[in-house]
């Protein structure tokens, strides 16, 4: 007997929700088989990868990531660089330092770094907050009222803050919203839910629900992914069709592997190569489970994982 | 294919004599139509129904052993494509790819670093458990020799060889260690799978394509040979995903008993030279369907990362990894030294007892009953929290230890004043973030007399 194929045809489709403006834009999502899938049927737009950036410049970055940024001085030309990336569909900037535990920088001065981002670059922009719901809360809506008309996806709105957000960046000024939730499929649905009933459009919501980097609870992380696509794409429900957006540097920066030096762990060998393992492994780890974007920071990184999508489409 | 009930009751007797406990034929059908009986329990059941009912309800994929003593290995054997459905029970498995056309200095140096990367992580060894020794076509000897070298590491060999003769004389010096002669293609498939039948070995299976391939692995079982991985190897990256995938799917979902067979993915040869994109595609083929990875290197960039990841998706979905609730003593830690505490999910213990034990300061770890959790999950559900901490102090600590200082993960600072306020006399310090910061925080806290 030859082989006999059975594709998986789903009567369902991930939405497909643009961002940026003018003739740079990028869409995520649209496809409707599972993640690289090719052979059930076409793709239509691939998984994308964003550059990460964050409001405190190059202090703390690994030597190889400020090798790569060199000469470039202010945010503004940081951005450049970073939009320049080989294989870099858009462009992150986290504001880390709102950080009230941290650097608690105000409201006003993270919002001339928006600006200044905003202004240096035209590619699709994703903002990401300090993590800190009452400060986000303040800081994101602005940053969806400054950023009117570049059509920006504003991350994140949570359980605890989404009213705000979610109403400033998808009722009032129009942009996208990310919806971030806690590595459990019920929690983003709900998330999805309250945010539709407030009003914001279906289609203009991008989910994060949550990422680790490999080896750390990241078992968690290939459910949750496993388990959106499967009820979005063969179960049709509407409230989970939204593309995901997976942070990945933020989470593989932090670990022993990439952070121990050769001093403390001379058997590990080259720190940087080890950083970069850390940040590629966990990226293709979540585009297997059906991340729609992943963001990152190293420049191999971005350029390793943009080549394995283009393999694979 | 599974069979209905209906299907296996025309293949019964009939005779309804109650003999294997059911009521009648109908009843017994049904119940081993849904996995609750098994056909034996039925004595007159024709041989030929035996036969063909034991193949329709063996499991999708068969489990093959490679190997022998401590490096014996199981693969496939799966039931299900998705880790939250059951747990998967055979990890991914890799081999470091040798070659015959490399130098005897290049070899060397490989094995070299080969053995460096062989740790533990959470009770469980880590290093590339085979060797894939692959024949460039240039000489027997060669190839024996290189054979010989490689099966005296003790790990698993996989012979990347489609040359009867050099299969022949290599298996000679490496059958006893239960290799994989990964061999066999449309064109040499019988010889081959005499080869590694009269060696007692598991066969390796390529196709042009995936049509090709299944058309070989049938005439292969037709030869009554069974005992075969696929290599699911394509031209291109996009091919390979898509036959390895597809392979899996077919088995465990359309139930085509002929894919029903563990899998080799060669990233030596998809992505030759190409480290980087060996790393991604090391961490893809981790999650989706490879049962045998083949790589240049596994240094320890490569194998932090994935088997961490392989930790990750193999375990049992049911079970979080948790330790015992209590005090572990560490560095000769005794009554009088510090305390510092953390929650009972087993990685979380793993990360911080090793790195309190790296900095050699006497010390009492106090594992809470966190549920299991990490720290921020576990404080997020309330199960690490101002309360639960001051009570298990008070309950487990206090009369068992004289210190009345402990140190609280970073990540949970806010439980300071908290803490301090319910475990009266206790002093709470603050740690970093992160683990990795211990060594240097706990020899601070040293050098500054703060112990
Ligand atoms: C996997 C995971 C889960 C798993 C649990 C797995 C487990 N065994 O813990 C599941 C899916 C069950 C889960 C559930 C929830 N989760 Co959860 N989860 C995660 C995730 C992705 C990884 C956690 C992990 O395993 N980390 C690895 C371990 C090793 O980290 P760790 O214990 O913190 O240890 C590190 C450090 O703290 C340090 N350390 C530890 N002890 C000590 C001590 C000292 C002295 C020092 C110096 C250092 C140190 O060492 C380690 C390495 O550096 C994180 C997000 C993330 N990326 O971290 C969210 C996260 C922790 N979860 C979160 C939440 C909110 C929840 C839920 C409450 C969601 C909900 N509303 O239901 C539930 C609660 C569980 C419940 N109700 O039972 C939030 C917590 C938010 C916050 N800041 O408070 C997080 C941060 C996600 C997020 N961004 O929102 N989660
Ligand atoms: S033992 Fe066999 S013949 Fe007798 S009732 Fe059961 S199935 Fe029928």
């Amino acid at each position: 007997m030859p082989f006999n194929r059975k594709p998986q045809k789903f009567n369902a489709a991930i939405k497909s929700v643009v961002i940026g403006s003018g003739d740079k834009t990028v869409t995520l999502g649209g496809e409707n088989v599972l993640p690289f899938y090719a052979f059930d049927g076409e793709i239509k737009n691939g998984p994308k990868v964003g550059v990460e950036i964050t409001d405190l410049g190059m202090e703390g970055e690994p030597e190889s990531v400020k090798a790569y940024y060199e000469g470039a001085a202010t945010m503004g030309e940081i951005a450049k660089k970073a939009a320049a990336m080989e294989g870099a569909d858009f462009l992150c900037l986290r504001l880390a330092g709102g950080d009230p535990n941290g650097l608690n920088k105000s409201v006003e001065e993270l919002i001339e770094t928006v600006k200044e981002v905003a202004d240096a670059v035209d590619v699709p922009l994703v903002v990401e907050g300090c993590k800190n719901v009452e400060k986000d809360s303040e800081l994101l809506t602005k940053v969806a009222e400054v950023l009117q008309g570049r059509n920006v996806l504003v991350m994140s709105a949570r359980e605890e803050d989404y009213k705000a957000v979610g109403a400033a960046a998808g009722l009032a000024y129009n942009q996208k919203v990310g919806a971030e939730s806690a590595v459990d499929i019920n929690l983003a649905k709900q998330l999805n839910v309250v945010m539709t009933q407030l009003g914001v459009s279906a289609d203009s919501i991008v989910m994060n629900v949550g990422s680790a980097a490999v080896g750390y609870g990241y078992e968690y992380v290939v459910s949750t992914l496993d388990r959106i696509k499967a009820a979005a794409l063969s179960q049709d429900d509407k409230m989970l069709q939204m593309p995901i957006i997976t942070p990945i540097a933020s989470e593989t920066w932090n670990v022993k592997e990439a952070m121990a030096t050769e001093e403390e762990s001379p058997e590990w060998g080259n720190q940087e190569v080890r950083g970069v393992s850390m940040e590629i492994q966990t990226a293709a780890a979540s585009l297997a489970s059906g991340s729609d974007a992943v963001i990152l920071k190293h420049p191999q990184s971005v350029a390793t994982i943009s080549k394995m999508i283009q393999e694979l489409m | 294919m599974a069979l209905s009930g209906i299907q296996i009751f025309k293949m019964t007797p009939k005779k309804n004599c109650k003999e294997c406990g059911c009521p009648t034929c109908m009843a017994f059908s049904m119940k081993v139509a849904q996995g609750a009986m098994d056909i034996s329990a039925c004595p007159y059941m024709s041989d030929d129904a035996m036969a063909q009912l034991s193949e329709a309800t063996a499991p999708p994929m068969k489990t093959i052993k490679v190997g022998t003593g401590d490096s014996e290995y199981t693969l496939g054997g799966e039931t299900v494509l998705y880790r939250h459905e059951k747990t998967f029970v055979s990890k991914t498995r890799y081999a470091v790819s040798l070659c015959s056309c490399m130098s005897d200095e290049e070899i060397d140096a490989k094995l070299e670093e080969d053995k460096k990367v062989d740790y533990d992580r959470i009770g469980e060894r880590m290093c590339a458990e085979m060797l894939y020794v692959n024949y460039a076509g240039n000489g027997v000897d060669k190839y024996v020799s290189l054979v010989t070298k490689a099966a005296a590491t003790g790990k698993v060999l996989v012979l990347g060889c489609e040359d009867a003769d050099a299969a022949k004389a290599a298996l000679e010096v490496c059958k006893a260690g239960k290799p994989i002669l990964n061999g066999a293609n449309a064109s040499n498939y019988e010889e081959m799978s005499k080869l590694a039948t009269e060696a007692g070995v598991v066969l390796g299976i390529s196709g042009a394509n995936i049509d090709e391939l299944h058309d070989t692995v049938e005439a292969i079982e037709k030869l009554g040979n069974k005992n075969l991985v696929l290599d699911t190897t394509e031209a291109t990256i996009k091919e390979t995903f898509a036959t390895t995938v597809q392979v899996r799917r077919a088995s465990l979902k359309d139930t085509d008993r002929t894919f029903g067979y563990p899998s080799i993915v060669n990233l030596a040869k998809i992505a030759q030279g190409d480290r980087y994109m060996q790393q991604a595609l090391l961490s893809l083929f981790t999650m989706k369907y490879g049962s045998i990875i083949v790589l240049e290197e596994m240094g320890y960039a490569e194998a932090l990362p994935v088997f961490g990841l392989r930790q990750n998706v193999f375990t049992d979905p049911q079970k979080p990894m948790k330790v015992e609730p209590g005090i572990y003593p560490l560095n000769g830690a005794d009554e009088n030294s510090i305390c510092l505490t953390t929650v009972d999910f087993a990685l979380t213990y793993f990360l911080v007892s090793g790195e309190l034990e790296r900095s050699g300061v006497p010390v009492n770890l106090v594992i809470n009953d966190a549920g299991g959790l990490s720290v921020l999950t576990s404080w997020a559900a309330g199960k690490f929290s101002g309360n639960s901490i001051s009570k298990f102090f008070k309950e487990n600590v206090e009369d068992k230890v004289k210190s009345r200082k402990v140190i609280i993960p970073g990540k949970v600072a806010v439980l300071k004043g908290d803490i301090e306020s319910k475990l009266p006399g206790w002093e709470v310090i603050v740690a970093p973030l992160e683990a990795v910061q211990l060594v240097k925080f706990m020899k601070d806290l040293q050098a500054n007399g703060e112990l």
